[in-house]
Parts: structure tokens; sequence; C-alpha cells
């Protein structure tokens, strides 16, 4: 699977094993959860009011087009969180809670 | 009386500068910062474990970047700093923060706000698509996790970190397709006395011009965004712009990084109830500050780029000038020549600032353009058709009434995208001047909160 980002240094820091989607895939110690998957695929997540996959926008914080959710129901902005050992994502909401939307 | 309680929101040159200059007076400042580390957007800190130098990082800004990041470490022990934590709300004098889904309330004698900037855009139809990514997301992608957006990227828009980002993909060697700028080169030589009011960096925005020809990177002027290609599975896969001719054109590319210079992050001085004025220059509202950025407000200040844009070292400068405002408020004594050295130079910083503007206009002229399918807001995917469908049929003229018809502005980012350019589309089919059609209500939280949050007193 390539991914939508690319690599350009720092390269040889050590591989952190995380599930996308029900299934496994490697990001690198030090990434963010974002960077994790889309080094993986080309997006994390789709857009609730149509126009397809989103990949995020602004990686800081702003714009919010970058949640994903763990398999237990949490929501996590994947740009400001930090990938770990054993995560489970998913880039589409578990069931629609919409009280964990606004 | 106790200590003078003080919060400085921000860890960035304008909030990193302040706090030195308050614990050098004795007193110790909260430091609050949504970051996990210190250095803001620009002395942004790679995580642990990477290894870039700071000149591979920071470029000519290095040992900029390396005393500031000092200036940190050795004020530790002298501030409480609180990394990882939001300030969501102001109210009643005290600073509303949420860290690990705790909120505190902490109230405060005074406020240093530092929040800095984010990206300002205009949208473009397709710009929801996967792949197209604001200029500082470009930016941070490298900074933070070395990494490049896409295969092939395109610059789009206008300012100088269209052309600083794309020269540093270059050296870290992605493939920068080509850089689409809205402004002309024309406008740049007109600038040019007020960009001279900073040789140095004008020096080192000619040598970026330098790096990027001899790369070979395409560079249009005088352009205007039409279209990002593409599809709703795939994302991002051309751009279609149109030359200064009138003639189309199309490239292909997998990622587009679209900015239109930065905007002050002003949500926590509109909480503070600071008064905001209309700058003719950018078409924005902007809290109202004196030259040492003192707010309408008592005790609540505002430096460095979330009040006025005015680069990295115009930040630090700014930090400093709001610290002894702050001192000289509690009648605390303050060296006057080296604060009118500073206010000095910050002055030659707003000239070149001034330079800037009118080098790299918001082209807001390409509001009224968009076409009537294009998504204006992009949490949410309303349309600019959908937005001139409640000025014209429902009368909305205001900003905040046309957000609550259309909903433009009511979206997760909380208008940070779209607010701009959504009030040129209102002002343009009501046809009133911009200014007229107001601003957007800063809201609390000023960032989605989870549901999950606890309450704990301090
Ligand atoms: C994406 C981006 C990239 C930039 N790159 C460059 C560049 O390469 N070169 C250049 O000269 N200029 C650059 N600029 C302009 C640059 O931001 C400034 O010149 C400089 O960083 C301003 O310093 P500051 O202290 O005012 O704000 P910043 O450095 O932006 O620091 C603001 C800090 O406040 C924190 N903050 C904001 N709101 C809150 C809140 N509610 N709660 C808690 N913390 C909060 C942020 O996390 C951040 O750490 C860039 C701007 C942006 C937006
Ligand atoms: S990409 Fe904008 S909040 Fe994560």
């Amino acid at each position: 699977m390539t991914g939508r980002f690319v690599r350009l240094a720092e390269t040889s820091r050590a591989l952190v094993r995380f599930e996308l989607d029900g299934k496994p895939v490697e990001a690198l110690a030090g990434d963010t959860l974002l960077v994790a998957i889309l080094s993986n695929g080309t997006s994390v997540r789709s857009c609730e009011f149509g126009g397809g996959r989103r990949a995020g926008f602004c990686l800081m914080g702003a714009c919010q087009d970058c949640w994903v959710w763990t398999a237990a129901g949490d929501r996590l902005r994947s740009c400001t969180t930090m990938v770990e050992e054993g995560m489970r994502i998913l880039t589409s909401q578990p069931e629609a809670s919409w009280v964990n939307v606004a | 009386m106790g200590q003078c309680r003080v919060i400085i929101v921000g860890a960035g040159p304008a909030g990193v500068r302040c706090a030195e200059v308050l614990v050098a007076a004795g007193i110790r400042p909260i430091l609050v910062d949504e970051g996990r580390r210190d250095g803001g957007q620009i002395y942004r800190r790679q995580p642990e474990g990477f290894n870039r130098s700071y000149p591979t990082l920071y470029g000519t800004e290095a040992e900029r970047a390396r005393s500031l990041h000092q200036t940190f470490e050795s004020l530790r022990g002298s501030i409480d700093y609180r990394p990882e934590t939001l300030a969501w709300n102001i109210f009643d004098r005290q600073l509303y923060t949420v860290s690990a889904r705790v909120s505190k309330a902490l109230p405060f004698d005074a406020l240093v706000v530092c929040s800095g900037a984010t990206d300002r855009l205009m949208p473009v139809k397709g710009w929801h698509r996967a792949g197209t990514y604001s200029l500082g997301a470009a930016q941070i992608a490298l900074k933070s996790q070395a990494c490049a957006i896409g295969r092939r990227v395109v610059f789009a828009g206008t300012g100088p970190l269209l052309y600083l980002v794309a020269a540093q993909y270059v050296k870290a060697g992605a493939h920068v397709e080509a850089i689409l700028d809205t402004s002309s080169l024309w406008k740049r030589v007109r600038a040019l006395p007020k960009l001279a009011a900073r040789p140095r960096v004008l020096v080192n925005g000619l040598s970026l011009m330098r790096t990027l020809r001899g790369a070979g990177v395409r560079i249009v002027t005088g352009i205007e965004p039409v279209e990002i290609h593409g599809s709703p599975e795939d994302g991002v896969s051309g751009i279609t712009y149109r030359g200064r001719d009138g003639s189309t054109h199309q490239l292909a590319c997998d990622a587009v990084a679209l900015g239109y210079h930065v905007r002050p992050e002003t949500q926590l001085a509109d909480l503070a109830r600071c008064e905001f004025r209309f700058d003719a220059e950018t078409r924005q509202w902007l809290p109202a500050v004196d030259q040492d950025g003192r707010s309408t407000v008592p005790g609540v200040y505002l430096a460095g780029d979330g009040a006025r844009v005015l680069g990295a070292d115009g930040a630090e400068i700014a930090g400093k000038l709001a610290a002894w405002a702050l001192l000289q408020d509690l009648g605390r004594p303050v060296p006057e020549a080296e604060r009118d050295a500073l206010r000095r130079e910050r002055g030659v910083m707003d000239r070149f600032r001034q330079g800037l503007v009118e080098a790299f206009p918001w082209p807001a002229e390409q509001a009224a353009r968009l076409p009537d399918e294009a998504i204006v807001c992009r949490c949410e995917a309303i349309t600019a058709g959908e937005l001139r469908r409640v000025v014209n049929q429902m009368g909305a003229c205001e900003a905040n009434r046309a957000k609550a018809f259309s909903r433009v502005g009511m979206g997760r980012c909380q208008g940070r995208y779209c607010g701009h350019a959504g009030a040129e589309v209102i002002a343009h089919a009501a046809g009133v001047p911009v200014e007229q059609v107001g601003r957007l209500r800063g809201q609390a939280p000023v960032k989605p909160l989870s549901i999950a949050v606890r309450e704990e007193v301090e």
C-alpha cells in the first residue's frame, strides 16, 4: 500500500506497529498518528457532510479535519496525537455517536 | 497582597520573551501552550528521537531558534509551564484550560495572549479534496515530521511563506511541481521601498528565489486558481489555473499547499471582550492594541502574530514590550531606553509588514468569482451558492446572521479557514463594503473539547 506522505529523512527511528481499520501496519516512533496513517494510505476519514475522503488540512490542531477513532470509540485528533505501539485505529466512526461530533 | 497572578498563553517567540522579562522582574508566570513542546510555529521543535540539525531545520534563523529554545530551558524552573494545555475560554477574570481531559479555571490579574497565527485561506473549487493542505501544514509536515505532503506538490496562493516553504521542500529533496502566485511581480517591485526596511530579510527572500530558480522550479505569478481536480475517494490529481493573459492551464500533481499569508488567532482576545477595529489594508478585523500591546481591556495584553503579523523577530520584540507594559501598569520600573529602542525597531518591522501586504495582497476579488458549486466551508461542505442564497433570499448581510442561516463558520474549525473568504462572498453578494459585514464572534470553547472533560478547582 502506498501512502500520501513521503518520508524525506529521519527514517532510522524504531518501528511502531499498530492496527489500521483492522489491518496490521507499521509506522516510526515519533510519528503523529496522521503521518502514521498517511504513510500507509491516502486518507484518514470521510466528511460526514458528503464530498468524500479527507486527509487533514492544517496539521496544527486548528481545522479538526483529521479526527479518527480508537476501536474503543474514543475520538482522536490525529495530527496532534503521537502513534503508539498496539493502537487500534478506525478511519470511520464506529457507530455514529453524534454527541461526540460537536 | 500576594504575588501578581500572571498567565501567558503561547510558548512561541512572543510568549517566551514575555516570560523572560517577567521572570527577571521577580514574577512567576503560568505559561499555557497547546503544543507538546515550546517554540511556537516558526521555531517548532521536532519530536525527541529526530536528529536533524538546527541549520537543517531553521535555515537562516538557526541561531535565533537556538537562542529562544535556550532561553526557554533556562526559564523552566522559574515559570509554571503547562504544555499540551488548551486555553479554551475567558470569563470573569479567569482563564479556562483543559489538559488530559481535565478542565481548570485559573484566576488572573494579568493575561498576555501570544496565540500566534494560522494560515489565511481563500477557497478554490475542489480545495476540500484529500491532498490539499494549508501552506503551514506543508511546512509542519516537513519540520516536525520530515515528510512531504505528496510526490508532486504545487504551492498556490501568495505571500512570502509560499516561496519559503517551497524552497524548504526543494532543499529537503521533495519534488515541487510549481509555484502559482496570485500576486504579480510588479506589485513586489512597487513594494520594494517598504521591503527595504529590513535588508537582511529582503536578501534572504531573494536568495530563496535563486534556490528555486536554480532547482528549475516553475514559478508563475499573477495567476488565479480555478479548480483542484481529483476524486472523492483518491483526492487531488491536478490543478487548473488562469494565467495573466486569461488562458487556462492544467498541471498534474497529488498535493496542493494553499495559503495567502497568515491571520492572527484572535478568539481569546474576543472572549476577553477586547475591542476590534477593521484593518483596511488587509481587509480583516484585528484587536485594538497600543504600541506596547495593551488591549482595550485593562490587564489583558496581546503580543506577537496573534495581534499583528510582524514575523518571528517582531514577535520577540512584542513579547518584551507587552511584559514591560504589564510591569509598568503594576507600578514597577521598566528600562525606558531599551524599551524605546525596541519600539523603534518594531516600527521598522511594521513598515516591512506593510510592504508584504502590498507585495502579496489578499485577493478579495476571487471570492466574488467563486463558482456557486465551490465549497466555502470545508467542515460541513457548504458552497458559495448556499452562502449567496442566504444573502439574496434571506437578507442575511451580516456575518453572524449569514452564519446562523447557512452554517458557514459554524463548523468545527470555527471559521478559521472560511471566515475571511465568507465575509468577502457576503459583501459582494450584498453589494456592501466588507467591513459592513462585520466579523464572526469568537465563541467558547475556542476548539472542540471532548465530552469527557472533568472540572477541577485549582
Ligand atoms: C504555519 C505557520 C508557519 C510559519 N512559518 C514561518 C516561517 O517559516 N518563517 C517565518 O518567519 N514565519 C513563519 N510564520 C509566521 C510565524 O508564526 C511567526 O512569525 C512567529 O512564529 C510568531 O510568533 P508568536 O509567538 O506570535 O506565535 P507562535 O509562534 O505561533 O506561537 C503561538 C503559540 O501559542 C499557542 N496557542 C495558541 N492558542 C492557544 C490556546 N488557545 N491555548 C493554548 N495555546 C495556544 C500555540 O500552540 C503556539 O505554540 C509561520 C506561521 C504559521 C501560521
Ligand atoms: S489536520 Fe487540522 S486539526 Fe489535524
